[in-house]
């Protein structure tokens, strides 16, 4: 063994995160100590980020069969039959703590990791969705607002976060469609950035990360190798933040997405020649984890010679090569003999391909380094061998939610002050201010822009077909009742896709959580992993991947439990999307309730949803009581109804009721129109409050020419759905929503749009 | 007639560009290599929008050295149809074959949106299928589309009627709420003084079929096929011989 200074000892693996169990099994494995370089290389794969240690034993409850299927969770991406003889390939990543350290390159760096995993696969990526949350960027007394030195720093990483995803996504080419922001103060310290892409390969064409053939040559190609990144997923992505994190910066890795459009294109080119065997990109962990997971997929193993590696600096050593996460690179292993045929593709692109080992029988992965082995390690021990932990969970000591619960306003109150309050507050007012500064229309397959349907649709160019794609989680609901959140982001998300007219037709999920060492976390985690499970089993939506985001803790505090899910959905005739905006003066305005006839229910059970809301939050500061409990029976016959009306194109709009309850619902449907406005009236015996704000689900508001009334009902009734008339789309005037024959909301339509459309604006401004 | 569209690297729009011309206007249509001077006897050469060579340095400053640029300076001159869609315009900009320069938006961030432009001109090939007083719905995307240039060189454009789109209300009125970037006078597009060679910022493409919102940009694409049927090969020749044959008519 190559003699490299540092001798390994019991303390120099704990420094690199190993656990002295997880060191001994090591010296179990190899037989031998440890050198320095192999160590780093146990150190990255073993880590949390990279081995999901703690999550593995719960991820295999989800569900993730179906006939649609066609890559599920292992590969880059997951990928889902479309017809045909089309696939998508999607999936979600998070860069967290990147994003907060450097929050600019941080979001531009997860985005091109994301578009990377998407293009190994052979798919060309059509769409990015992110899934952003922030600490309170305005000062606000109670819990929803931070003093304003924080909210002036969470505004500074919010503005961050958006411009290094518009650098990445704008140059590279691919349309940032939509997504979805939050805040609260648990994510002051810890911001989450979750970027989906996704990708449309033809089904004979996918590629995928096995490596085979002893003696096929393995090709280096894209940027060469820095010292940038070193441990970004052992150290960074796999600890808790402390106050010396900023002090990692060094550890976030810079991105050049017009490299990584080079790399696309020709990597997409090199693919038809047919010469390529298995590709995998070069993401956290570098060149260690591409070599040992294609040699470990494919049983076999693989010999590197680092002084082939192309090298952006001198004096590097063995272990920073192995470790360093120099972003746009790729692996790949060519057939023998053909390796020319790739070379002279990446060379039209101007780029390197450089031919650095080779495929081996033995199921090594050995690493030489001027003419010494500098690392022998049996690439399945890193790739499928990490420890797993069945970590202690228990749930929280006091229950959650108990705090003081939300005081109604007394019956009869006028609340358009409220409702305008709330149309401003960052979480429900528009989101132009961040998607303007994303391309979103490239590629020109993007049918409803950000904003313009309850999930993205993206036409597929020389079918009849589009795909629908919407991000989900309610962090403030998983924090509340772990389970029903998670389940509330599943129906949310099969909602919003079937709002426009899409069967929903796969999931990713990106879940994001504190540190999985305690106890409480760890409930949390398995609770949200069985709510999800549950929902896409009754939703019939199976899990094609997806990533697990741990350590999201700073000074001890953890995030809420955020699990993100990204539902990808299905036209069939792409003519027959549906937007949520209103289109004709006097069409009518229906409310689908897929709970049926309306129930009774209980004065405190009222109380503790609304206390669980946007509205208790924003304009009270609340957060307690519980949310909705969900309704799968009722969300699937939603579903249901919402696909079957708009096949038969009687919707003239539809949006489901979410945050802010159905008055922010009907008021989207006016704001996303040309200059319409709504008169709608409502007859409840719950409190008005309730009934404007509260977020049940299974609800959505649609339009539909009068003369379609009948039909409506008759296929909303065969779906046990109820239907309930709300009123008439108007032009101009005013927006009002009466209660039981008193107006509870009035005010002129432009007035409320004012307030939502430029408030983020505004407060981005300072 | 044929159409070229140039793929440098970095070129983002070239797939768009080719897919309208070829499946929406239903015109043959080639992509050019950026590093061939060959333009494959293209009769009309599309510039089209993206980060060439990622604009780095300045937005199209690198590509104008490349080899295609050669051949396309080369047919512009000789009287060949040229439109710079978005980064393309930026790069006719830098090559020399449009006056002016490009600046970082007002706002000094990227814009996407729906603008609408009021067609100035058009008794050119970009412009001879609209009406003049049209306004057109088409989308922005970009970070430097900010138009500038001296008092001297927009009087001449002015005088030479070399404005052909500029940023108004959906009513056509020019003001700066509808100007989204900052440019000098509302200028959106431009022509050259021989009117054989344009720059757009917003992107017809993006805007030429009804389910992306707006089929208001074909009309670029049929005036460029329609003043080639109308004039031939002339567009070979001197523009200002067509101009001028037009204008006789």
């Amino acid at each position: 063994m190559l003699q490299i200074e540092i001798k390994v000892t019991a303390e120099i693996a704990a420094e690199h995160g190993l656990s002295s169990e997880e060191y001994a099994r090591v010296l179990k494995i190899l037989g031998r100590e440890p050198n320095i370089t192999e160590l780093g290389i146990f150190s990255v794969m073993w880590s949390e980020h990279c081995s999901y240690k703690s999550s593995r034993v719960h991820l295999r409850r989800l569900p993730t069969k179906a006939p649609q299927v066609v890559q599920g969770p292992g590969e880059n991406a997951g990928v889902v039959d479309i017809g045909d003889g089309l696939c998508a390939a999607f999936k979600i990543e998070s860069h967290n703590h990147p994003s907060f350290v450097e929050p600019f390159q941080g979001a531009a760096t997860g985005v091109g990791g994301i578009l990377r995993d998407i293009f190994t696969m052979g798919a060309r990526p059509i769409a990015v969705l992110d899934a952003l949350r922030f600490g309170p960027v305005t000062k606000a007394p109670g819990a929803a607002g931070a003093s304003t030195e924080i909210a002036a720093k969470n505004r500074h990483i919010l503005d961050g976060v958006v411009g290094g995803i518009a650098f990445y996504g704008n140059c590279f080419g691919v349309p940032t469609v939509g997504g979805d922001v939050a805040f609260a103060p648990s994510y002051s310290g810890n911001p989450l950035v979750n970027a989906l892409a996704l990708g449309i390969a033809r089904r004979d064409e996918l590629f995928f990360a096995r490596a085979r053939g002893a003696g096929n040559p393995v090709l280096y190609v894209g940027a060469k190798t820095g010292r940038d990144g070193i441990h970004g997923a052992s150290l960074l992505a796999s600890a808790e933040f402390t106050e010396e994190s900023q002090q990692k910066r060094p550890n976030v890795q810079v991105g050049d997405p017009f490299l990584e459009k080079l790399l696309l294109e020709a990597c997409l080119e090199a693919m038809q020649t047919g010469a390529i065997v298995a590709i995998q990109d070069m993401g956290a962990a570098g060149l260690t984890s591409s070599t040992c997971e294609m040699a470990s997929r494919g049983g076999v193993g693989i010999e590197l010679d680092l002084d082939r590696v192309p090298q952006r600096e001198t004096g590097m050593t063995p272990y920073e090569m192995m470790l360093s996460e120099s972003q746009e690179r790729m692996l790949l292993v060519a057939e023998c003999g053909r390796e020319r045929e790739v070379i002279k593709v990446f060379a039209k692109w101007g780029l390197d391909a450089i031919e650095v080992g080779r495929v081996t029988t033995d199921g090594m992965m050995r690493v030489v380094w001027h003419g010494q082995p500098a690392a022998d390690i049996p690439a399945k021990a890193l790739a499928d061998d990490a420890p797993v932990y069945q970590r202690p969970l228990a749930p929280p000591t006091t229950p959650r939610g108990g705090g003081k619960l939300i005081e109604f306003a007394p019956e009869g109150a006028n609340l358009t002050d409220n409702f305008a309050r709330l149309l401003a507050w960052p979480a429900i007012a528009s989101k132009r201010w961040i998607f303007e500064q994303y391309d979103h229309m490239v590629r020109t397959n993007t049918l409803a822009w950000p904003g313009a349907a309850d999930a993205a649709v993206l036409r597929v160019k020389e079918t009849n077909r589009a795909l629908a794609l919407t991000v989900d989680g309610n962090g403030r609901w998983c924090w509340l009742a772990p389970r029903e959140g998670a389940k509330a982001a599943v129906a949310e998300g099969a909602r919003n896709v079937a709002c426009t007219g899409a069967r929903p037709w796969a999931a990713t999920n990106c879940l994001n959580f504190g540190n999985p060492e305690k106890p409480e976390v760890m409930w949390e985690f398995s609770e949200c992993v069985d709510g999800i499970a549950e929902a896409c089993r009754a939703l019939e939506i199976p899990i094609t991947g997806g990533n697990v985001s741990f350590y999201n803790d700073t000074l001890g505090q953890s995030i809420y439990p955020t699990p993100v899910l990204g539902v990808l959905g299905l036209l069939e005739d792409a003519s027959r999307a549906v937007g949520i905006a209103f289109q004709e003066e006097g069409d009518s305005i229906l409310l689908l309730d897929g709970t049926g006839e309306d129930r009774q229910r209980a004065g405190i059970e009222i109380q503790r949803e609304l206390s669980s809301s946007e509205y208790a939050f924003a304009l009270r500061g609340i957060v307690a009581g519980a949310p909705p409990a969900v309704a799968l029976a009722a969300e699937k016959n939603l579903v249901e109804a919402l696909l079957a009306l708009s096949s038969e194109k009687l919707l003239r709009s539809a949006h489901d009721i979410s945050d802010g309850g159905l008055a922010v619902a009907l008021a989207e449907s006016c704001f996303a129109s040309r200059g319409c406005a709504a008169q709608a009236s409502i007859a409840t015996d719950e409190p008005l409050e309730s009934a404007l704000f509260g977020e049940r689900g299974a609800r959505a508001i649609v339009s539909c020419a009068p003369g379609s009334l009948a039909r409506v009902r008759d296929i909303a009734r065969q779906c046990k759905v109820a239907v309930v008339e709300l009123g008439r789309v108007t032009r101009g005037g005013d927006f009002i929503v009466a209660v039981n024959g008193k107006a509870a909301i009035q005010a002129p339509r432009e007035e409320l749009h004012a307030s939502w459309a430029d408030s983020l604006k505004f407060i981005m401004a300072g | 007639m044929k159409f070229g569209v140039v793929v440098f690297p970095g070129s983002n729009c070239d797939d768009d560009a080719h897919y309208v011309i070829g499946k929406v206007l239903g015109q043959p249509v080639e992509f050019l290599w950026h590093q061939s001077e060959d333009l494959c006897g293209a009769d009309a050469v599309i510039l089209p929008g993206g980060f060439a060579y990622g604009d780095y340095l300045r937005t199209g400053a690198i590509a104008r050295f490349s080899p295609v640029m050669r051949a396309v300076e080369r047919f512009a001159k000789s009287g060949g149809i040229v439109l710079g869609i978005c980064n393309g315009f930026q790069i006719l900009l830098e090559a020399g074959l449009l006056p002016g320069a490009m600046l970082r938006n007002a706002g000094l961030r990227y814009r996407c949106l729906p603008v609408h432009v009021r067609v100035e001109a058009t008794d050119t090939p970009f412009t001879c299928a609209a009406r003049r007083g049209q306004v057109l719905e088409m989308p922005i995307g970009h970070n430097e589309g900010n138009y500038f240039c001296d008092a001297e060189t927009l009087a001449a454009l002015e005088r030479n009627n070399q404005i052909l789109l500029r940023y108004t209300t959906p009513d056509g009125r020019e003001n700066a709420a509808a100007n989204p970037n900052g440019s000098l006078a509302n200028i959106a597009g431009i022509c050259n003084r021989e009117r054989n060679v344009a720059g757009l910022m917003p992107h017809p493409e993006r805007a030429s079929e009804a389910a992306l919102g707006s089929a208001d940009g074909l009309v670029i694409f049929q005036s460029i096929a329609e003043w080639f049927a109308r004039h031939g090969g002339a567009a070979r020749h001197k523009a200002e011989n067509a101009t001028a044959a037009l204008q006789a008519r």
